[in-house]
């Protein structure tokens, strides 16, 4: 942990969908580990570096809300994007949203806070000029001025989050007293192994006082 | 065609009058509420499609402005002019075939598609990149004050089935809000933009549709809706020079005509300000509206 950050993270909703229910997307409690990843790398990230989410405290007390709304039906077939580049005709590559409508509910958190603990290990793609001070202070320079790659979001980026650096000697924001003791939340999705055919691996989540600690990747159970 | 090099954020605000913004499939079609607040929310994906929509409008002919999610209404047969037939040239790394040919599949379709090349899509393809995610994200926009939808029933001088002949006429029901003022925030990545090939001219049309997206989008429903305030922040940077939400918190909506508890009903009775004490440096604040 020499090189460790925090991030404060915070916004008015959000949706962590739960793997079994992504029809009509159900949200879990709290973030996953693998949304929070997601959002490290959308303000720094790079192919030498991986980010390991070490621990997650949650903020706020967990409410949710559900919203219905119009979804397509399908995604767009390659088979269709090559006819029409051969074809040279763009009229024939097209989608028609309300012959190919499904009206979806999703059941999503709101007004949600949390702060992710991690530090990021080295891969295979590292060289000689990837130092830790590298990439921390590239990372901490950004969080703290507001810098992001995109706009780091929520689970779907209709939900974005806002964000800001907690230093090092920073006080940790106040824990909602409703998230005192402890809570069980079941099996979570970890992240997903994409080395390994993108399977899901997923760990036993147990909040302490709103305070989630993450198992390393490699323990989490396929 | 090159990409935008900076970072924006925008806060659009719009009012709907005697109108239904969006209707809550789950309610009957009641304009969507947020249950805790009960302010209006207009959802995200519904001001992708009125922009969608203005851009089909505007760009019926031209190369490169071609809409992917089509509906029926704006959809015209004509001959699209001839086009780019090849995606972006990528650097010519070894890749594998099947990459390639996914990088070839969006690099065509972000050239050819506004909405591809704004908002992004998905395309089924082996090979992860066959995703493309567009540098333009929208949020909700919910209503500065608690909304009170009305019902309105309404009757008509006809029937639909000749069984019902001797009723003379049917009711119906319209669901409307009479005044409600909107706020919704969106970001544009200069990232992202490098990737879809998002350039100035995108980015001007999406500040037109923004602003234009409710005069080509009347109907009975919809009352009368408009685009009142469009205020754009602009950072030196691609990586942006402030958090978003500093920028957000600099503007605000406050009631100034009539009592404060009472409901508003007009544009006139909100006033919208700028702290610009509060912008940080190296962002630039521009008002289009």
């Amino acid at each position: 942990m020499s090189f460790g950050i925090r991030l404060h993270i915070w916004g008015e909703r959000a949706c962590f969908t739960r793997p079994e229910l992504k029809t009509e997307r159900f949200s879990y409690d709290v973030i996953t580990p693998s949304a929070a990843r997601g959002i490290l790398e959308a303000i720094h990230w790079k192919p030498a570096i991986r980010w390991c989410v070490d621990r997650i405290h949650v903020l706020k007390p967990v409410r949710f809300e559900s919203v219905r709304r119009n979804e397509v039906a399908g995604k767009l077939p390659a088979g269709t994007v090559s006819k029409g580049i051969k074809s040279g005709q763009i009229d024939e590559v097209h989608y028609f949203v309300d012959q190919n409508r499904q009206q979806r509910a999703s059941t999503i958190l709101r007004n949600v806070g949390y702060v992710i603990e991690a530090h990021f290990e080295f891969t295979a793609r590292a060289d000689d000029g990837d130092t830790p001070g590298k990439h921390l202070d590239i990372f901490n320079r950004r969080a703290r001025q507001g810098q992001c790659f995109h706009m780091p979001c929520l689970g779907t980026r209709e939900f974005p989050a806002s964000f800001e650096l907690i230093e090092s000697d920073e006080q940790m924001p106040s824990v909602d007293d409703s998230l005192c003791g402890e809570r069980d939340l079941g099996f979570m999705l970890h992240d997903i192994d994409f080395a390994n055919g993108r399977t899901p691996r997923f760990y036993r989540a147990r909040m302490h006082d709103g305070v989630i600690d993450v198992p390393p990747f490699a323990e989490a159970l396929a | 065609m090159t990409a935008i090099a900076n970072r924006y954020e925008f806060v659009l605000l719009f009012d709907v009058t005697n109108g239904n913004p969006n209707g809550d499939p789950d309610a009957g079609n009641l304009p969507r509420l947020d249950p805790e607040t009960n302010q209006g929310l207009v959802t995200d994906v519904c001001l992708k499609r009125k922009i969608r929509n203005y851009v089909a409008l505007e760009k019926e002919e031209e190369a490169g402005h071609a809409i992917y999610m089509q509906e029926k209404t704006v959809l015209n047969n004509q001959h699209k002019k001839a086009y780019d037939a090849l995606g972006i040239k990528h650097e010519a790394k070894k890749l594998p075939k099947e990459q390639a040919k996914a990088r070839e599949l969006t690099g065509w379709m972000c050239n050819n598609f506004f909405d591809v090349r704004t908002f992004g899509a998905v395309m089924t393809t082996e090979v992860n990149s066959g995703q493309v995610r567009g540098p333009v994200q929208l949020a909700f926009a919910s209503s500065i004050d608690p909304v009170v939808p009305m019902e309105v029933s309404i009757t008509r001088m006809a029937v639909t089935n000749e069984k019902d002949l001797e009723k003379e006429r049917t009711m119906g029901r319209k669901h409307i809000i009479p005044y409600g003022l909107y706020r919704v925030h969106g970001y544009v990545s200069a990232k992202l933009a490098e990737r879809t090939g998002f350039s100035e001219d995108d980015l001007e049309l999406l500040w037109r549709s923004l602003i234009n997206m409710f005069e080509h989008d009347r109907s009975a429903a919809r009352g009368e809706m408009s685009a009142r305030k469009l205020i754009i922040f602009k950072h030196d940077h691609a990586m942006g020079n402030a958090p978003a939400h500093r920028l957000f918190d600099s503007v605000t909506v406050t009631r100034v005509e009539g009592e404060a508890d009472t409901p508003a009903r007009r544009f006139q009775d909100y006033a919208v300000t700028i702290d610009r004490e509060a912008i940080p440096a190296g962002v630039s604040v521009n008002e289009r509206l």
